[in-house]
């Protein structure tokens, strides 16, 4: 079977009866199987995958995600299959509920495939910290495919699942997509309910996607987005489109050194593709970028002491001892930078220096309709390369966590390949609510270098 | 910044209800003190006039209708993620130890 990479192909297959959404699960279940070393699936749900195969291939309708095969990161809640979030604290939890999220793209037709492996609890860049071992890249089998989402996105890019789920509180969307060669979206801060989406650090929190198109994430978000009474920080807003000419800014604090000479060119050669088509380039300054690292590190291990707290054994899941090390880290380094005396001197700075980063963006947004940057300093590392060094690993998220303490939605676009044959990108930020904007550009951008979805 | 010492390590643990091994404590020592170091450098930011962020649409005080939804939970399937109930209730730990002055 030539296995579709779109969902519009999917569709279009479908409905001109190409092929059903049986033999679609057939395939994407045979592929797992063939792919099992990559260790991207914690479960997998066939007997559901199947039921709704049949439902879709029974009542074919002009649905927005018709026969999408989609893997959730197993931070989501599904309503009767495992969600572990990957630690051995929820190794045997079978949610009651399914998360809005996951309801919402059961209703428009998407085929749940199974749930992915991620750094347990969401809590790394690279994708070791699953307490049910790493998974690899699909490109190279030594490298990490990043983090935290990372079976989501070696999913998508080994062709395991059509689309996927995943969360980004500091980069986990959109770092493993630039590692895989994935377009990756973390949508504005408020955008998408939370609601059964197991929390990390809940002022930073967003739900969003993977797929090979823009187009898909595009059409995912426009499905998932929208309040759902559970979530009280989302808003449901008129996502206007900009017209006119665009402007894309360029930030400097984000070619400094220790970024990758191939990382800079992919992202330069990106900016004279937009140059091409119109988009004027302008020089932006982000000055308060130095401290985002320093920011990120305090406010999240807090807002991760405080979610993880919750657990104790009692309603469900196992007891705390069952935390694995970098959890437990994230909590000491939480509860102390909470614990009196040290308040002021940490959280409530880093809530004060997060308000300096805002005030940058905001500044910037009212020059440029998005900014371009890379999404990581550096290509694909290998397995075990930080994993000694926890403080290396927190630096790596350096591009990635801006958005998330502005809380500014943020594209991420695969651009081609390394000498050593390891997937490049870059990632486009906007301003709150602009995601139309950043779909037009990026759509703009695959549509110019003619971009074809390709696996491994 | 202060030096991260084994007793803030073992105070902190207490209050996030963490039993930590002798090696744990030993690995996480110096993996902590290097981050709050390094987290702590914010110190030297200007922050003068500044208000501090925590929500970043602007949102305050969401309120609802105070009323009970269909997709509550019944008995049944709140009970449902463990093994260990009563006739209808959680078990929980003891938190009160006999009394060690009779």
């Amino acid at each position: 079977m030539n296995l579709p990479l779109t969902i519009k192909d999917t569709k279009e297959g479908l409905l001109t009866k190409k092929f059903s959404a049986v033999e679609l699960v057939d395939e994407y279940l045979a592929r797992i199987e063939k792919n099992k070393d990559l260790n991207a699936f914690l479960t997998i749900s066939g007997d559901f995958a199947y039921e709704k195969a049949k439902v879709v291939d029974s009542d074919l309708q002009d649905l927005p995600l018709l026969g999408a095969v989609t893997a959730h990161k197993d931070l989501f809640l599904t309503k009767g299959v495992r969600t572990t979030a990957a630690s051995k604290v929820l190794e045997s939890y079978v949610p009651e509920y399914s998360a809005t999220a996951v309801e919402r793209m059961k209703k428009a037709g998407a085929i749940m495939i199974g749930k992915t492996n991620c750094d347990a609890w969401a809590h790394g860049g690279s994708g070791e910290n699953s307490d049910f071992g790493p998974t690899l890249n699909p490109w190279n089998k030594k490298y990490v495919p990043g983090g935290s989402s990372s079976g989501s996105a070696a999913s998508v890019a080994a062709g395991l699942s059509l689309i996927a789920t995943g969360t980004d509180t500091g980069g986990s969307i959109r770092e493993p997509a630039n590692f895989c060669g994935v377009v990756g979206f973390k949508p504005t801060y408020g955008a998408v309910s939370r609601y059964g989406v197991i929390a990390m650090a809940s002022s930073l929190d967003c739900v969003g996607s993977f797929g090979h198109t823009v187009e898909d994430v595009e059409t995912i978000f426009n499905v998932v987005k929208g309040s759902d009474g559970f979530d009280s920080t989302v808003t449901d807003e008129k996502y206007e489109k900009k017209n006119g000419k665009l402007r894309i800014g360029i930030p400097k604090e984000y070619f400094v050194e220790g970024l990758d000479k191939e990382v800079e060119k992919a992202v330069l050669s990106a900016s004279k593709v937009f140059e091409k088509e119109g988009i004027e380039l302008v020089d932006v300054s982000l000055p308060n970028t130095k401290y985002a690292i320093n920011v990120y590190y305090i406010i999240q291990p807090a807002e991760v002491s405080s979610n993880l707290g919750r657990y104790d054994g009692i309603r469900y899941g196992n007891a705390r001892e069952t935390f694995g090390a970098e959890a437990k880290r994230r909590i000491m380094l939480g509860t102390y930078v909470l614990s009196a005396g040290y308040y002021d001197a940490y959280y409530l700075k880093a809530q004060k220096v997060r308000s300096k980063i805002i005030a940058d963006f905001d500044k910037v947004f009212e020059k440029v309709d998005a900014i371009l940057a890379p999404v990581s300093p550096t290509p694909a590392f290998k397995l075990g390369e930080k994993l000694n060094d926890p403080l290396k690993m927190y630096l790596s998220d350096v591009c990635t966590v801006s958005a998330n303490l502005a809380g500014i939605p943020a594209l991420a676009i695969p651009s081609g390949f390394s000498q050593n044959k390891l997937p490049l990108g870059f990632q486009l930020m906007g301003s709150r609510f602009s995601e139309e904007t950043l779909f037009t550009l990026g759509k703009l951008y695959q549509k110019s270098i003619n971009y074809i979805p390709k696996l491994p | 910044m202060s030096k991260l010492t084994k007793a803030d390590v073992l105070h902190v643990a207490k209050l996030a209800k963490l039993n930590l091994s002798d090696a744990e404590i030993e690995e996480f020592l110096p993996q902590l003190s290097s981050v709050i170091n390094y987290v702590g450098e914010l110190s030297k930011v200007n922050t003068a006039g500044v208000e501090p962020t925590s929500q970043t649409t602007g949102l305050t005080d969401v309120f609802r209708d105070d009323e009970v939804k269909e997709s509550s939970l019944d008995q049944n399937k709140a009970l449902s993620g463990t093994d260990k109930i009563y006739n209808g209730y959680f078990k929980v730990p003891a938190i009160l130890e006999g009394r060690t002055d009779k």
